[in-house]
């Protein structure tokens, strides 16, 4: 809790027009509970705990709606980098998600 | 949007005897098919469409909560049903725990913002855990329009 927490700053894609709906905050925080770090996803007034599913629902992000996704701890930069590709990809995810990256520096 | 705005008043059921998916599904359905919401040669469409949605992944979301839903032409405006159960439903939820509060969403195809509007505000105010509890607890369908009033006009903090 009293590491820093890494950022980074999303857009919710128009690909799917429901938004952040059941389905993708569901995949959401699967991908969120493969790392061990504490992940929580910020909209102006509204934060929500990222392994949640009705926490990410209370966010009512709609397609062009701007995420800050925050995380602390171990494989922090790993997390958000998927997170991040997750989101923008309009809900879609990687085959290798969830897996340590090869090149931790890429991207 | 409110509760009073979706939720129906005339399909609110307490003391829900379903343990399976695919019945509390169906009973939710005929509350609605009850309360005139929703006609009757459109039924089985429906509920094989709110079932088909299951298929893709759980619409448990935590808590005891589960919000099964679909779109469907028949319908105008954003509707929905409230359930709750004693007993509580298996309902494949990632917590692994069974379902006890459900709320069914029937919307119409052109309107994704009304959707999403009613699960922002179930998904806030039942963050609440006095009002997710008070809801669980609920023994009459009154008791669950009343407490559905008292979140709309704030009454539970969140």
């Amino acid at each position: 809790m009293s590491s820093p927490a890494a950022q980074r700053v999303v857009v919710i894609s128009d690909k799917d027009p429901l938004g952040l709906h059941i389905r993708p905050a569901e995949q959401f925080v699967r991908l969120a509970m493969k790392f061990p770090c504490e992940i929580e996803v910020v909209r102006e007034s509204v934060r929500a705990d990222g392994k949640s599913i009705m926490h990410m629902l209370t966010l009512g992000a709609e397609p062009g709606a701007q995420l800050r996704l925050e995380a602390r701890g171990e494989e922090a930069e790993q997390a958000l980098d998927a997170l991040a590709r997750f989101i923008e990809n309009g809900f879609v995810l990687d085959q290798t998600e969830g897996q340590p990256p090869a090149d931790a520096g890429g991207g | 949007m409110k509760f009073v705005d979706f939720v129906n008043r005339n399909a609110i059921r307490t003391n829900v005897e379903a343990d399976t998916k695919e019945d509390v599904i169906r009973a939710m359905a005929s509350s609605l098919l009850e309360a005139g919401k929703i006609a009757q040669d459109q039924y089985d469409g429906i509920v094989e469409a709110i079932l088909k949605r299951e298929e893709l992944g759980s619409t448990g979301i935590g808590r005891g909560v589960a919000v099964p839903h679909t779109k469907h032409p028949s319908v105008h405006e954003l509707i929905g049903a409230v359930a709750v159960s004693d007993e509580g439903v298996d309902f494949d939820s990632l917590d692994g725990e069974k379902v006890h509060l459900l709320f069914l969403l029937i919307s119409p195809p052109d309107r994704p913002g009304d959707h999403l509007r009613a699960l922002e505000n179930i998904s806030r105010q039942l963050r609440d855990d006095t009002f997710c509890r008070f809801l669980k607890q609920s023994k009459e369908p009154a008791d669950v329009w009343q407490l559905l009033e008292e979140a709309d006009n704030n009454q539970f903090g969140s």
